[in-house]
């Protein structure tokens, strides 16, 4: 154990109880609030992993903006405030669904792990050395991005200016 | 110096508990929650190839920023389907069989 590693297991464990409590708890506004704590994890991971770029990056983007909208769609779908009892899954289906997740994490686990061998030596990615790659190698897919966010901007209003007649 | 089987344990447990928020979850709004767990999952893995010395281009960097960005934009496109969806049929049960609809 290394101090990187002491420091990684800290934010890793603020992001997996963050992560378990966005999706076990009843009340859907504290689930919201619990997924900004297991984003604010996965951002202490990334910088300890030595990218603070993305760290921040997913910080403003996420915490900031997504996470707002999720807190905005719950409020305009009429969250009830206390626990969500109407839509409350059945044993069956938490069952279900515990064994898929459970599924999912052995199995990439034990993809992952056998290929993690011995500590390596940190590799250090400078913002510069990103920003020089993202406007020479990256430049066409960064461009074509910032098409799909027009495209994504334009079908969101489109969809929801859908006429309540038209509906099928 | 750093182990990269955390990283690899990280992601494998954000992508499971996403795996779980996607399918325990009826309300359609929630449902995202678990869509960015599974993607924070994913950022954790390319920054690990990273950290490895393993790639080229910077692309352990470059790659997160596009994978949020797209999450930014599937998010509100989401977002707009369901509102419109709300407003048609007062509900966003995802267990409710289709055709039930007012």
């Amino acid at each position: 154990m290394t101090a990187l590693d002491t420091a990684f297991a800290a934010t890793g464990l603020v992001a997996v109880v963050g992560g378990v409590l966005a999706v076990t708890t009843r009340h859907v506004v504290h689930a919201a609030l619990w997924l900004v704590v297991a984003l604010l994890g996965v951002a202490g991971s990334l910088l300890v992993l030595g990218a603070e770029l993305v760290a921040l990056v997913l910080v403003l983007v996420y915490v900031g903006a997504v996470v707002v909208l999720v807190l905005f769609a719950l409020m305009l779908t009429r969250a009830p405030i206390g626990p969500d009892l109407e839509h409350r899954a059945g044993p069956w289906r938490t069952a279900g669904s515990a064994a898929l997740g459970a599924a999912v994490a052995v199995l990439l686990g034990s993809v992952l792990l056998p290929l993690s061998g011995s500590a390596v030596e940190r590799a250090g990615v400078t913002s510069t050395q990103v920003a020089g790659q993202i406007f020479g190698t990256w430049v066409w897919p960064f461009e074509l991005l910032s098409l799909l966010l027009l495209v994504a901007l334009v079908a969101a209003l489109a969809v929801s200016r859908i006429p309540r007649e038209a509906a099928p | 110096m750093i182990h990269l089987t955390g990283p690899y344990l990280l992601a494998a447990a954000l992508v499971g508990l996403g795996a779980f928020g996607i399918t325990v979850r009826r309300n359609a709004v929630l449902l995202l929650v678990g869509v960015e767990l599974v993607l924070s999952g994913g950022l954790v893995l390319l920054v690990a190839t990273q950290a490895a010395g393993g790639d080229r281009w910077a692309a352990g960097s470059v790659l997160p920023l596009f994978v949020i960005t797209i999450a930014a934009a599937e998010v509100v496109v989401a977002l707009a389907v369901i509102l419109t969806a709300y407003r048609h049929r007062a509900r966003i049960d995802l267990a409710e069989p289709s055709g039930e609809a007012p």
